[in-house]
């Protein structure tokens, strides 16, 4: 008989939460602390989604999506994580550019960049300053109309190479484009413009391995390979999941899973307004992603003048179907040295690079593991490059693919962003439909990558800790105080 | 609740979600973002804290009312009258 990953849950609780991407264990940890009873399901073996990493032989462990998020995410770490956690976050200072139209190192922070604009790249320097204040200034509330395409043209009109400086890296930190609404750039390009790049020292497994202790530790009920098939609905109001086949109760469902399952699969579509049906409908995923991973034999050295990130193209112009080609011209290597995991003498590198999955998902097989063995070589081939003898050092390479992204997040079309900046409204705009029915993960460009993930969670569990409060009746005097 | 005892509650949330700050001299005409380093998810913060604490509910379209100590304490003093600090 095959394991009850269920055995031993409630019946009912005041959370249900599907999913355990940063969103979700952020808001599962948040509303344990808060003291509500809180039951979290991941379909995987593992907890973490799209911050996840995997084992092969010879120890090897490879990173999926640890370099890099902005600073902040240590505040909120120590916020709403432990010290632990807040403590291991560690800047990557090389970040690297290679491409036909320059070459530099940086560390990747407005000090830099303004020294850069204007001695490398000849911008006077109030243009610079007025640009990053701009930026910096932009916030949710103000208008959505400008794309990312049109501020740059604002402030470097014609400048190709200034364009390709700003906007390389973000397209690689949540797959953003020139024609996304500028203030999605804006509000991320500050982030990171803040302090420079970060990542977390250990290792996304060590991680993820101190999220569950602490989760554990404020009474999340954990389980894994429990995967949800349906999230019920009653006279507009939430009232609990179905996961392997056994139904659980909950006032409240964080749904961490994609968007539009949630609405289209996990709930289904006759349970809200046609209206909202059809804004749902229209939400685009982001696009997908190829990754190469290559692990050197035990003890083979990458000099650290590689670089800690690595953003390399042989594309004469920066533009968004080159990037999306499956032409590959296009590459973003993380180079993690020994020193990712102190103690280590490992290093490894992973290559990624946007992706549709229409390119991928309807290959034969042959055609598919064929498709696969090209994108290794010809990345062994690009990185020859920089690591020159790097073919002869490689103790283990393998690649994923769009359809590898969606077999392990379940995403739709193994979307790796989530969704386009409309998706954040959609998101927020669940509990109106549905009374107890939230989504908390990857949306809107802004709410993507590692500190978007765990501020969204936070921000929907204050909603939902704030409908448990209300709709809980135990404390009348204060409820008459509060209204 | 007195508003003295409100503007206290307030100072004692602030110094834990904001530790490297100076309390001291704040202003409280003055926008706290003016004074403070703090974003969005500070003012979150403040808001989780008053529920956790006071089981006082600030909803997403009243936020603008904790711009400033001053119209803080002015919008929380009916919502915490009739509260007595331990």
């Amino acid at each position: 008989m095959s394991k009850d990953f269920l055995a031993g849950c409630r019946d009912q609780y005041d959370v249900v939460i599907i999913g355990s991407g940063l969103a979700g264990l952020t808001a599962a940890n948040t509303l344990a602390k808060a003291g509500h009873s809180v039951l979290l399901l991941e379909h995987h073996y593992q907890l973490g989604g799209m911050a996840t990493w995997f084992k092969r032989q010879n120890g090897h462990i490879f990173d999926i999506s640890l370099h890099g998020f902005p600073i902040g995410m240590i505040k909120s770490c120590r916020r709403y994580w432990t010290d632990e956690i807040a403590e291991s976050i560690v800047q990557l200072r090389n970040i690297r550019f290679d491409n036909p139209m320059f070459s530099l190192t940086t560390t990747f922070n407005r000090d830099d960049f303004t020294r850069l604009l204007i001695e490398k790249f000849q911008v006077p320097g109030e243009r610079v300053t007025a640009f990053f204040d701009a930026a910096r200034g932009m916030n949710f509330y103000d208008d959505q109309q400008m794309s990312t395409g049109q501020l740059f043209e604002k402030f470097f009109p014609g400048r190709e190479d200034v364009i390709r400086l700003l906007m390389e890296p973000i397209t690689y930190a949540n797959g953003s484009t020139l024609e996304d609404p500028a203030i999605s750039y804006g509000i991320v390009f500050s982030n990171f413009m803040s302090k420079g790049v970060f990542t977390f020292e250990g290792g996304t497994d060590r991680l993820v391995t101190l999220m569950k202790a602490e989760m554990l530790k404020n009474g999340v009920d954990l389980r894994i390979r429990s995967e949800v098939q349906k999230i019920h609905t009653e006279r507009g109001k939430v009232t609990g999941v179905t996961v392997n086949g056994r139904r659980i109760g909950a006032r409240a469902v964080i749904s961490n899973a994609n968007l539009k399952s949630t609405i289209f699969n996990l709930v289904g579509a006759e349970a809200f307004d046609k209206t909202f049906v059809e804004q749902a409908q229209t939400v685009r995923l982001n696009n997908s992603s190829t990754q190469v991973y290559i692990a050197l034999k035990p003890g083979e050295i990458i000099d650290e003048s590689c670089g800690d990130l690595l953003f390399c193209s042989t594309a004469p112009v920066f533009r968004t179907d080159l990037l999306l080609n499956r032409d590959i011209t296009s590459r973003t290597y993380s180079f993690y040295y020994p020193r990712t995991r102190p103690g280590s003498d490992r290093c490894l590198v992973v290559s990624s690079t946007n992706a549709n999955y229409s390119d991928w998902a309807n290959l034969s097989e042959p055609e598919y593991e064929a498709s696969k063995q090209d994108l290794i070589e010809t990345t062994i081939a690009a990185l020859e490059k920089y690591v020159p003898d790097v073919r002869i050092k490689i103790d283990h390479v393998e690649a994923s693919t769009p359809k590898t992204f969606e077999h392990y997040t379940r995403h739709l079309y193994g979307a790796s962003f989530g969704t386009k900046f409309e998706g954040l409204g959609v998101s927020r705009a669940l509990p109106e439909q549905i009374k107890g029915l939230y989504h908390a993960g990857s949306v809107g460009i802004i709410m993507s990558g590692w500190l978007g993930a765990v501020n969204y969670g936070v921000i929907v569990a204050n909603d939902v800790d704030s409908l448990l409060l209300k709709s809980s009746g135990s404390a009348p005097a204060v409820e008459a105080v509060a209204s | 609740m007195t508003t003295a005892e409100i503007r206290e509650e307030i100072i004692d949330i602030l110094e834990n979600i904001a530790p490297d700050e100076d309390l001291g001299g704040l202003k409280d005409d003055v926008s706290f973002r003016e004074q403070l380093s703090l974003d969005s998810m500070d003012f979150l913060d403040i808001v989780m804290e008053l529920r956790k604490r006071w089981r006082v509910q600030v909803p997403e379209e009243d936020y603008q009312n904790l711009r400033s100590m001053t119209s803080t304490v002015t919008y929380l003093e009916p919502k915490m009258r009739d509260l007595k600090r331990a």
